[in-house]
């Protein structure tokens, strides 16, 4: 099992706007930099990725969390 | 002579203690926002304390060096990592032409200094080799790092092996407490509101930067009602412009308050509560989005004997560190 941290501390969103459906849905596999979700912080936002490959993502992290550095935001098989 | 860039972090500029005295045409102050930070990073490599070092905010940059060197990473806790293997924060260690230094994740703070023996020696403007991003001004080309820059290096030589113990480093508490000498425009809000204001726990917005830091989480203001005046905005939040001081807590509409920092903007339109006092300015720089805060009022006296605390502190980790 690997898991997903955030790399920078804010908010945290796992869709690219509001009325965009969350790039990743619990259960989807990812690919090795796959955009996973955003963090906003100082005015702007960020590409959380997927470092690795896995299945069946399961986030720990929800839309619109505020998230610390290193906190994990999901897990995958 | 150089470093080279290879990822720049989130937000990584040249700094050091800033470009005073051009304030009144609208050029902050600038330099480190921890500027004890700052001068530990530049003793430990043993630059003179206002050389030029890297500010990285919540994530390090990937550097690679041309040249030895000797390095420190203070401030916040952003472990450095040399070609892969962790190395210590508050403490020199020797690098060599074709290391790398990363960064791992953040773990406590905001900003992390990174002195380089030598300093960082891009050209001086107005007096600082401070970046000043919103203007465009001094640093490297007036702006935050970018993938592919490289900076060039002053000579130094800087010893191995040096550092500052936690007992000489600054704590901060959770909720951080900041110290406030309520101002000017105090009589503006109800007392109930004043208050509040100082019961309440805030906490730091994603938007805090540079140029302020802004809080959220607490009940808006009431003013007291009155006619505007000649020349101020319809908000009752509004004044007729006047000078903002560095540290002043403007409260737009009276709902979020912000602290103005290094970048500051000089004046304004919006009534200010008062000033964190001087000796709590680098505990602000320090903070990570969502931290708790609360603002606690100090007297002018309480304002004074913590800023001669506070340079008493610097002293003694100066000497420390001169042996």
């Amino acid at each position: 099992m690997a898991q997903i941290l955030s790399p920078l501390p804010g908010t945290f969103y796992r869709s690219a706007s509001p009325d965009q459906p969350p790039y990743k849905a619990d259960g989807d596999a990812v690919s090795a930099g796959d955009v996973i979700g955003l963090i906003e912080v100082m005015k702007s936002f960020h590409e959380v990725r997927a470092e690795t490959a896995g299945t069946n993502i399961r986030f720990i992290a929800d839309n619109e969390d505020p998230i610390m550095a290193g906190a994990p935001i999901a897990d995958l098989d | 002579m150089a470093v080279k860039v290879i990822s720049p972090g989130l937000s990584t500029s040249v700094q050091d203690l800033g470009r005073p005295g051009h304030y009144h045409v609208g050029i902050p102050e600038g330099g480190g926002m921890d500027r004890f930070a700052t001068r530990i990073a530049n003793l430990l490599v043993g630059n003179n304390p206002g050389a030029a070092v890297l500010e990285a905010t919540f994530m390090g940059p990937e550097l690679e060096f041309t040249q030895s060197a000797v390095v420190a990473v203070t401030g916040g806790e952003l472990p450095p990592k040399l070609n892969g293997e962790e190395r210590p924060t508050w403490e020199s260690f020797p690098v060599k032409a074709g290391d790398r230094l990363s960064f791992g994740f953040l773990k406590g703070g905001a900003r992390a200094y990174l002195a380089v023996s030598g300093g960082i020696d891009v050209p001086v403007v107005l007096g600082s080799r401070s970046t000043y991003i919103l203007g465009a001004l001094g640093g490297h080309q007036g702006r935050t790092l970018k993938a592919g820059d490289e900076l060039p290096l002053g000579e130094g030589s800087g010893k191995a092996g040096l550092s500052l113990p936690a007992n000489l480093r600054r704590a901060g508490n959770s909720p951080a407490e900041l110290r406030m000498l309520p101002g000017m425009y105090w009589h503006r809000i109800t007392e109930a509101a004043g208050n509040r204001f100082f019961e309440e726990t805030w906490k730091v917005a994603p938007e805090a930067d540079r140029i302020g830091y802004r809080f959220r989480g607490g009940t808006p203001l009431e003013f007291v009602e009155r006619e505007q005046p000649f020349g101020a905005g319809s908000d009752p939040s509004n004044i007729v412009d006047a000078c903002y001081p560095y540290g002043s807590v403007q409260v737009p509409s009276g709902t979020e308050p912000i602290v103005l920092h290094r970048d500051a903007v000089s004046g304004g339109g919006y009534m200010m509560l008062g000033v964190v006092i001087s000796a709590d300015m680098d505990l602000i720089a320090q903070l990570q989005p969502h931290t708790p805060a609360r603002f606690v009022p100090v007297t002018l006296e309480d304002a004074l004997a913590a800023r001669t605390e506070q340079r008493a502190a610097l002293a003694r980790a100066e000497g420390h560190l001169a042996g």
